[in-house]
Formats: C-alpha cells, sequence, structure tokens
C-alpha cells in the first residue's frame, strides 16, 4: 500500500534537504522537485487504482481503537491529487522566483514539511493526528510567510501565527472534549458513539470547532489573518496557502468533523450557508477596493470560500458536487492568478494596480493566462469556475433557498468587477510598459500555463462517463456521512 | 573557556562544570529506560538540552560556541529524524506496515527489550535535544546577527 508515501516521501526530503544541502540550492531544487513530481505520479495512480473503495492502513498493525489508522476513500484522493498538482507547479515556479530573492535551501525544506501536513491532514483517520499534522503545516507556513524578510512581512507572519495559535488551542479544546466523552481518537470510532452523546455537549463542541476550522478556512468573522498573511508572503506560497492549505486544513477537516463523524447536523449546516453567503458578499466587496494586486486576490479567496461553504450547507447531492467541484476548480485558478501576480511583482517590482500599464507586449504569457484565470474565477463559460458556480446556484434555487442564490450571483458580480479592475489596470493600462528588470523564465511560464490548460480542461471532470469515475464517489462520502464510519470500522 | 569576561561568575562555572555531567546523565538515562519508566525520547531530550543550555549560560556564548561544534549539531540533528523515518520505512520492509516492530521483543522489563521502541526512543532523544538546544540557540543569537548586518 502507497498510503504512508504519501507523508514519508516529503518529510524525507525535507530532512535530506536540511542534511545534505550546502550553502547552494542545487541539490534542494532537485530533491524537491524529484518529490514534488513523485507524490504527483503516485497521487493520480492511487486515485486511478482506487476505484470508490475505502481502504484502511492501520500503522504498525495496531487495531483500530489502540493505533492510528490512515483513510483512503474518493475525497482523500482527490484532495492528495490537488495538493500535489498544486505544490509541483508551485515548486517548478519557485526555483527562478525565489532565486530571485536568495539562493537559500530553507525555502524548499519548510516547503516539503507544509506540503507534509497537508497530506497528513488528508489522510490521517485519528483526530489527534490530524491536530499535529495541522500544527505542521501552519508552523512551516509561518515561516514561509515571512521568508521575504521585511518587516511587513514578519508582521503579517506574526498575525498569522497568532491567529493560528488561537485557532489550534480551539480546535485541541474541541478533541479534548470529544475525547473525554467517548475516550477514543479514532474518527470512525468517534463517529460510532456521536448519537449517544448529549446532544448539547454535541452543540458545544461543533461551535468550538466552527470557530478554530473557520479561523483556518478564513471564513468570513474570522477572516481577518489571511488578507496580510496571503500578500505578504512570496507569490508561490501565497498560490500555495490560497490555492490549498486553507481548503485543506479548513474545509477539509470541516468536512470530516461536521459530515463524517458528527453526521451532518441540521444547525450547523444551516450555519455554513449563513457563514458562506457572508463571506461571498463581503469578500467580494472588499476585494473590489483594493488597489494591490496580491491584497484583491485573498480577499476574493474568503469570497470563494463562501462559496464551498454554501454548496456544503444546502446539503443535496448536487450542492456538495458544486462545493466539491468548485473547491478543486478554485484551487487551480488562484493559483494561477497568483502566479501571474508574482510574476508581475518580479518584473516591475510593484503590486501597486496604478502603478502598472499595458503589459501584452512584454509579457504575453502572464497577461495571457491572467486572462484565462480572471474568466474563470468569475464564472465565465467554458472555464471551469462557471461550471462550478453554476450548480451551486442550481442546487440552491432546486433546495427551495433563492435568496442565497441571488446572493450567489451577487457575489459572482462582485468577483468579476474585481478581477476586471485588475485586467484593466494591471494588465491592459493606458501606459505601455517597454521595460521590464527581470524576464520570466520557462519554469515560471510552463507552470502559468500548465493551470491555464487546467481551467479549461477540468470541466470536463463533470463529462458523462468520467463524472461517475471520478467526482461521484466523492460526493457519496458526503452525501451519505454513517458510510465513512461503516466502512473504516469495516462491518 | 575560564574568561571572567565571559558568561556568569566563578562561582557558577564550577558549579555548572560539577553538575551538568549529572543532567546529562539522567537525560541519558531517561532515553535508554524509555520503554520501561515514565519519561522516554523526549523528556530525555529536553534534559539534555537544558544541560547544554546549562553551559551556554554560565560560560557565555562564544566560549559555548568554540567548545560545541555548533553544525555538526545540526547535522545530528537532521541525521537522527532521517533514520527516524528510516525505522518507519524498514518496518514497512520487514513487517509489511509503518513504524512495524522487526527484532526480537526480548523478556519484558529487561533493558535490551520491546523491539525497535528503544531504538526510536534514542533518535527521538538526539532529535528532541538537538532541536531544542539550537531553537534556544538561535533565538538568543539573532539580535547579535541583526546588529552585525547594520
Amino acid at each position: 500500500m502507497i498510503l504512508p508515501y504519501f507523508i514519508a516521501i516529503p518529510l524525507l526530503s525535507a530532512f535530506l534537504i536540511s542534511l545534505i544541502a550546502g550553502k547552494k540550492d542545487y541539490w534542494a531544487i532537485l530533491l524537491s522537485t524529484v518529490a514534488g513530481a513523485s507524490l504527483l505520479i503516485l497521487s493520480i495512480y492511487s486515485m486511478i487504482v482506487q476505484n470508490g473503495e475505502t481502504l484502511v492502513y492501520e500503522m504498525g498493525f495496531w487495531k483500530v481503537p489502540i493505533g492510528i489508522v490512515l483513510v483512503q476513500d474518493a475525497l482523500t484522493c482527490l484532495m492528495l491529487v490537488l495538493v500535489s498538482l498544486i505544490s509541483f507547479t508551485s515548486l517548478l515556479y519557485s526555483v527562478q522566483y525565489i532565486q530571485h530573492m536568495d539562493r537559500n535551501w530553507k525555502y524548499y525544506a519548510l516547503f516539503m514539511l507544509l506540503v507534509t501536513g497537508m497530506n497528513g491532514v488528508i489522510i490521517t483517520g485519528d483526530l489527534f493526528n490530524l491536530f499535529v499534522f495541522m500544527e505542521i503545516a501552519l508552523l512551516s507556513a509561518f515561516a514561509l510567510v515571512a521568508y521575504g524578510g521585511k518587516a511587513e512581512e514578519y508582521e503579517a507572519a506574526f498575525k498569522y501565527a497568532v491567529m493560528g495559535a488561537l485557532s489550534s488551542i480551539l480546535v485541541l479544546v474541541g478533541i479534548a472534549i470529544l475525547y473525554s466523552a467517548t475516550s477514543t481518537l479514532t474518527m470512525a470510532k468517534i463517529a460510532e458513539k456521536v448519537p449517544s452523546l448529549d446532544p448539547k455537549l454535541l452543540f458545544w463542541v461543533g461551535g468550538i470547532f466552527l470557530a478554530g476550522l473557520g479561523l483556518k478556512a478564513a471564513i468570513m468573522p474570522f477572516h481577518a489573518w489571511l488578507p496580510d498573511a496571503h500578500s505578504s508572503a512570496p507569490a508561490p506560497i501565497s498560490a500555495m496557502l490560497s490555492g490549498v492549505l486553507i481548503k485543506v486544513l479548513g474545509i477539509y477537516a470541516m468536512i470530516r468533523l461536521y459530515f463524517n463523524v458528527f453526521g451532518a447536523p441540521e444547525l450547523y449546516m444551516n450555519i455554513f450557508l449563513v457563514l458562506g453567503a457572508i463571506s461571498i458578499i463581503l469578500g467580494g466587496l472588499l476585494s473590489v477596493v483594493q488597489w494591490d494586486m496580491k491584497r484583491l486576490l485573498a480577499y476574493s479567496s474568503v469570497s470563494q470560500i463562501g462559496y464551498i461553504l454554501v454548496g456544503l450547507g444546502i446539503g443535496t447531492e448536487l450542492g456538495i458536487l458544486g462545493a466539491i467541484f468548485h473547491l478543486f476548480s478554485h484551487a487551480i485558478f488562484k493559483s494561477l492568478l497568483f502566479y501571474n501576480a508574482g510574476a508581475v511583482e518580479m518584473a516591475l517590482g510593484t503590486r501597486d494596480l496604478r502603478k502598472m500599464g499595458f503589459l501584452g507586449k512584454v509579457m504575453p504569457v502572464t497577461s495571457a493566462t491572467s486572462l484565462v484565470g480572471g474568466l474563470a474565477i468569475s464564472g465565465i463559460p467554458p472555464f471551469n469556475g462557471f461550471i462550478s458556480k453554476l450548480i451551486i446556484i442550481i442546487a440552491l434555487i432546486k433546495a427551495d433557498a433563492p435568496v442565497y442564490a441571488i446572493l450567489a450571483i451577487i457575489g459572482s458580480i462582485l468577483t468579476l468587477g474585481a478581477i476586471m479592475k485588475m485586467q484593466r489596470y494591471g494588465f491592459r493600462g493606458e501606459t505601455e510598459i517597454t521595460k521590464i528588470t527581470e524576464k520570466i523564465g520557462w519554469r515560471m511560464q510552463s507552470a502559468m500555463i500548465l493551470l491555464a490548460v487546467l481551467c479549461l480542461l477540468s470541466g470536463l471532470l463533470l463529462l458523462p462517463g468520467i463524472r461517475e469515475a471520478a467526482l461521484d464517489p466523492v460526493v457519496a462520502v458526503l452525501a451519505d456521512p454513517g458510510q465513512y464510519m461503516q466502512l473504516v470500522l469495516g462491518r | 573557556m575560564n574568561d571572567p569576561k565571559n558568561g556568569m561568575t566563578l562561582i557558577v562555572k564550577t558549579v555548572t562544570r560539577v553538575t551538568v555531567w549529572l543532567i546529562v546523565l539522567y537525560g541519558i538515562y531517561l532515553i535508554l529506560h524509555g520503554h520501561l519508566t515514565p519519561g522516554g525520547g523526549f523528556g530525555g531530550g529536553v534534559i539534555l538540552a537544558l544541560a547544554f543550555l546549562n553551559i551556554m549560560l554560565a560560560y557565555g556564548r562564544d566560549a559555548t560556541q568554540k567548545w560545541l561544534n555548533i553544525k555538526f549539531l545540526e547535522d545530528i540533528e537532521a541525521v537522527s529524524a532521517t533514520l527516524f523515518l528510516f525505522m518507519g520505512i524498514l518496518g514497512i520492509a520487514l513487517g509489511g506496515r509503518f513504524l512495524m516492530n522487526f527484532l526480537p521483543k526480548g523478556t519484558p522489563h529487561a533493558l535490551f527489550s520491546a523491539g525497535t521502541i528503544p531504538i526510536l526512543n534514542i533518535l527521538i532523544g538526539i532529535k528532541v535535544a538537538m532541536s531544542l538546544f539550537l531553537v534556544v540557540w538561535v533565538l538568543a543569537g539573532l539580535h547579535e546577527e541583526e546588529g552585525g548586518k547594520k
């Protein structure tokens, strides 16, 4: 079974990088790229052979209530592919971008630790193990946000660290309460005991987890750290944070807890709907008024996370399909847009939209791919963003929630406004720019082109035939929450 | 090492010189008996790190740097973490599961027993000792580095 290698490979490469990398970064680049590529291949392979089954891996052959289990179901496979894909393109992009800042192996070691943490959160079936991997990912994320070493970056990283620590405390308290009530940490075992628990206890535990994981996912009342952290980080790290980290630590952990452990209680589904709608509207409004390109994208992440949450909150199969698909497509186009922003920042030395102009001549690839990413995020057909938003809106109308559907459409228009502002000032302004300080190399360009092509192609996942194999098993994991417990415990 | 300008007074230095080996011994004892008594790799590692920190506090940063090879400590840290991972992967190769026990279990309560657990405890102990010491070392040296740059 290849499940433990998703943790072992990035961890091994992180340790080896710190061991054999000398002053320069050649070994670090080689090792991390090899690790990233092999993770991508392994994750796609495991998705193909997995075939809708749930595989359980007992660490050291300790049986379920005693030892830690790793669980692989359809949702796990999809998330693993997503993380591997984004981290591989991000590494590809990093090589030139980080050399432009300095040549340090520490970046790559921290990057691999970040991947370790995320993969661990995805494949673990144990609640406390989930917390430990969350901390690994968060601690390396704090360091990576501050990587540039400027005052504002330290400030952003400190803010992120304080909020991250607060959220971790809340999650830990939630885990402690659940453990004291059920005497087990295996998620499937807890799910088995949930129906016999006091509803009042579940109410409070759910609230604590909502605040803790909501902070990690940057849902609206808990979003304050996100624009600082995601705009100050180096561009490939912004892409990782906005593209996958908030989804894995926030949304994925929420899915596992609220759907597979708590069994999708009505109350929290309604809270998801309300918080999601608030995030969509306020995140969209805040992103329109930004002049800093990366800040604009960061606020739009808050808005897009809102869509995922609304889709989950509907609770019908169509809504969950929309949420899962939006999670997938948002990771692709938001990472692409952050790569574009990073390339512009590298070439012009500024993130301020007012200081940019017409870039089509000097940076054709960046400007073209940013158009693709922009159209995809604002939901213009035929890109993947259009399809996922359409599914969510149809699901809302079918579930008799027209108000939320209207809010979702308004949010989409706000996103379109923000992206048009970015295109109008950042890439297609009046002043023609003829000189750039640094050329964008082939590695950065290929990372952007790869994601732009995927923006178009990932819509194909919904074609009949592919959809049954790729997305329907994932939806089944959430639509029938009790199934997870039965499959993991093997009865 | 006995430079009166660096570190604390002669009394502290002398007491440190006598006691630091006891602290190291206690840390090693806790690590080696991790599978028998309370404590183990993490606790023993913390105590080992405290022994190093004791030297740093008593004799000052410069003297410690001369006495200890910091780069070597960093390497030991990475090596111990890598070896731990290799033990896990060896478990897959020899036992079928990650971190599976592949050594004979021996008699209970004997020092050499419990399969791979003592080895894992030693590796954890080294890793924790080096990590904790280096974290404090780097943080304590932060202002010097910044001052140097200016």
